[in-house]
């Protein structure tokens, strides 16, 4: 992995219209391998990576489905096949009394394969990441925006990189060690 | 701190957000509760009370577990006393928490924002204190495993899958898990905005463990966004299933003055209406203790005051509609149950009822009493009052008479059943002041949205 010495170069804005310029510019320099990290979601910002869509609601469908099939098989295999118990002579397979267990069932297994589904895709939870060796970092979760471009980007040259960043007017560029 | 409340000049309608703020200075207030070295005095008081409460409940409990739920007042014809009546007031009142984080989220209401992570956490210690009664109403709590859930068991047997009872397991255990998951996705950058700002390191480290190292990363934003309007949705359906099937536990019986169609929508309304109630109740004394009349301004209450006035008009007109379906049936039980509510031994419960959730809330129509926090605080408190009448009048006033006059009878709760709601109570307001204290009880990255420089100027 360590093919650089450095994670990446980091750019440190105090507002979110001057981030996502930066963001959009870089995208269109050719920069690829690059995040921003802000302390609220931006959509725009998402835009600007070329974050557009994700996983999360096919996996969100998937769980749903497993959790209905999941309840309903339960339901008519208890009650039709491994205890049936004659109660006032309903069918052993009464399905309109099995739909309210079977909807519970399938709308928790979509919830926690929303919030599995989306922890597992951003790869949390994440005890080391490089970004938080830079000290400024610490108000990414309060008031400042950063755009991250990685040294792993094939564009990604030291001095070239800082130079371009640098024309956005930050309030900081910084190197991100590892 | 903030001065008194101050009503805007007449049409113009109070901020959402106080005047002044930024990105630091919201983030110092919200974090600044829990990261103080100086714990308030009164938040002493008020745990050091509740934990008192709270003992006496687990008295009162241990006691139960004893001796046998014999100890209550429950009897023969009245099966169901204070347990029924205390789980169903519980889970009423969890049900704002999710009304107000999932529908009004997706109906884009953004004064939600500051109510919606306390209001979360109230659902979640109200669902926990309404879980507790089904299982000590058991009596044998550790048979009862076998009773409500639906596990390989050594005897061979499972639960009946055609009985609303088994339904509500699965709904109230879903709604949990549900209302968690929500509540806690949310609290993640926020507890990453703590590990920031905190200046002990292990304090740090604490709230780093539960940020699990989210670093605000816009790809992470983009599915935590989706995840989270996915749960929005999800919750939406589930929390009117919830009460739904609360209420068919009395509908699909027989029983006079339960054999109705309208209890769904009748049960949903008032869970509500009970909801908004206990989220003025909290939200009053939180905004005035910590000064966060900035962030939970009076609009928030007048409109969950609105909330309650048209939620307490759908539950009125479901008072209506039980005289009235009792009068169209002409079903001489549904009759008598009608007299019974207006002449029986029952009726000052029901006439308090009335006074409680139609009579006093009118008052909500006036401007003077939305914008006044101790008067909707009084109202709130009324309506949590009524709200649990509500619930008595159902399941005691329905079982004590029944078709056969020789098996009616009469239902005297005891001080075990006066102490364990009382307990339940303490037991709530312990969660909830221990998660003011060390948990953001506003949601900041929402908040941050907020503000007018969140936005991006073309």
């Amino acid at each position: 992995m360590r093919e650089t010495p450095i994670y990446g170069l980091m750019a440190e804005f105090d507002n979110p219209t001057d981030l996502v310029h930066a963001a959009k510019a870089a995208y269109d320099a050719g920069y690829r391998k690059m995040d921003t990290y802000t302390p609220y979601p931006l959509e725009e910002a998402a835009e600007a990576v070329g974050a557009h869509h994700n996983r999360v609601p096919l996996i969100t469908l998937v769980g749903a489905m497993l959790g209905m099939i999941g309840g309903y098989s339960l339901e008519y295999w208890v009650s039709a096949v491994n205890y049936p118990i004659n109660v006032g002579g309903k069918p052993f397979h009464s399905w309109p009394a099995f739909i309210p267990v079977t909807f519970e069932c399938a709308v928790l297994g979509a919830s926690l394969a929303a919030v599995i589904g989306m922890l597992a895709l951003n790869g949390l939870p994440q005890p080391y990441h490089p970004v938080f060796n830079v000290p400024a970092f610490a108000r990414a979760s309060r008031d400042h925006f950063f755009l991250c471009i990685e040294a792993q980007d094939p564009k990604f040259r030291m001095d070239d990189t800082r130079r371009f960043l640098l024309t956005f007017h930050p309030e900081d560029v910084a190197e991100v060690p590892h | 701190m903030e001065g008194p409340d101050q009503l805007p000049p007449k049409g113009i309608r109070p901020p959402i957000i106080g005047p002044g703020h930024n990105f630091g200075t919201l983030t110092d207030r919200i974090a600044g509760i829990v990261l103080t070295k100086h714990t308030p005095v009164f938040w002493f008081a008020v745990v050091g009370l509740a934990l008192m409460i709270f003992g006496m409940l687990n008295t009162a409990v241990a006691y139960l577990f004893a001796r046998g739920t014999g100890i209550w007042g429950i009897n023969i014809p009245v099966g169901w006393g204070f347990a029924i009546v205390n789980f169903v007031w519980w889970i009423g009142i969890g049900h704002a928490g999710t009304l107000i984080s999932a529908i009004l989220l997706l109906f884009k209401q953004t004064w939600r924002t500051s109510i919606n992570r306390f209001a979360e956490a109230m659902t979640i210690f109200a669902v926990m204190q309404a879980g507790l009664f089904p299982l000590i109403h058991t009596g044998r709590p550790w048979l009862a495993v076998y009773w409500l859930f639906p596990y390989p068991n050594s005897m061979g047997v499972w639960p009946q899958f055609r009985s609303p009872l088994i339904w509500d397991v699965f709904a109230v255990s879903t709604y949990f898990t549900v209302s968690f998951l929500f509540w806690g996705i949310g609290l993640i950058p926020d507890f990453a905005s703590l590990r920031d700002s905190a200046k002990s390191l292990a304090v740090r480290r604490i709230y780093g463990l539960f940020a699990m190292g989210w670093r605000g990363s816009a790809r992470h934003w983009n599915r935590y966004e989706t995840a989270y309007m996915l749960l929005a949705g999800l919750a939406t359906p589930l929390v009117l299933s919830v009460h739904s099937v609360v209420s068919l536990d009395f509908a699909v019986s027989v029983v006079p003055g339960w054999h109705t169609t309208f209890f769904p929508p009748y049960f949903v309304a008032g869970a509500i209406y009970s909801g908004f109630a206990m989220v003025l109740l909290l939200a009053i004394p939180f905004r005035y203790l910590y000064g966060m009349q900035d962030f939970i301004t009076l609009r928030h209450l007048q409109n969950a005051a609105k909330v309650m006035l048209a939620t307490g008009m759908i539950v009125a007109y479901a008072y209506g509609l039980e005289m009235f379906m009792g009068w169209y049936s002409h079903d001489k039980y549904e009759l008598a149950m009608v007299h019974n509510r207006l002449h029986g031994p029952y009726a000052p419960y029901y006439f308090m009822l009335i006074v409680c959730n139609i009579l006093i809330p009118q008052s909500l129509w006036l401007n003077k009493v939305r914008s006044t926090p101790w008067m909707l605080f009084i109202v709130a408190c009324v309506v949590n009052a009524g709200m649990w009448l509500e619930r008595f009048v159902i399941v005691v006033m329905s079982l004590q008479r029944d078709f056969l006059p020789s098996s009616w009878g009469m239902y005297w709760f005891t001080k075990w059943d006066v102490m364990i709601l009382v307990g339940t109570m303490g037991f709530f307001t312990l969660l909830f002041f221990l998660f003011i204290r060390f948990m953001p009880a506003i949601s900041i990255s929402e908040m941050r949205m907020l503000l007018p420089q969140a936005k991006v100027k073309e």
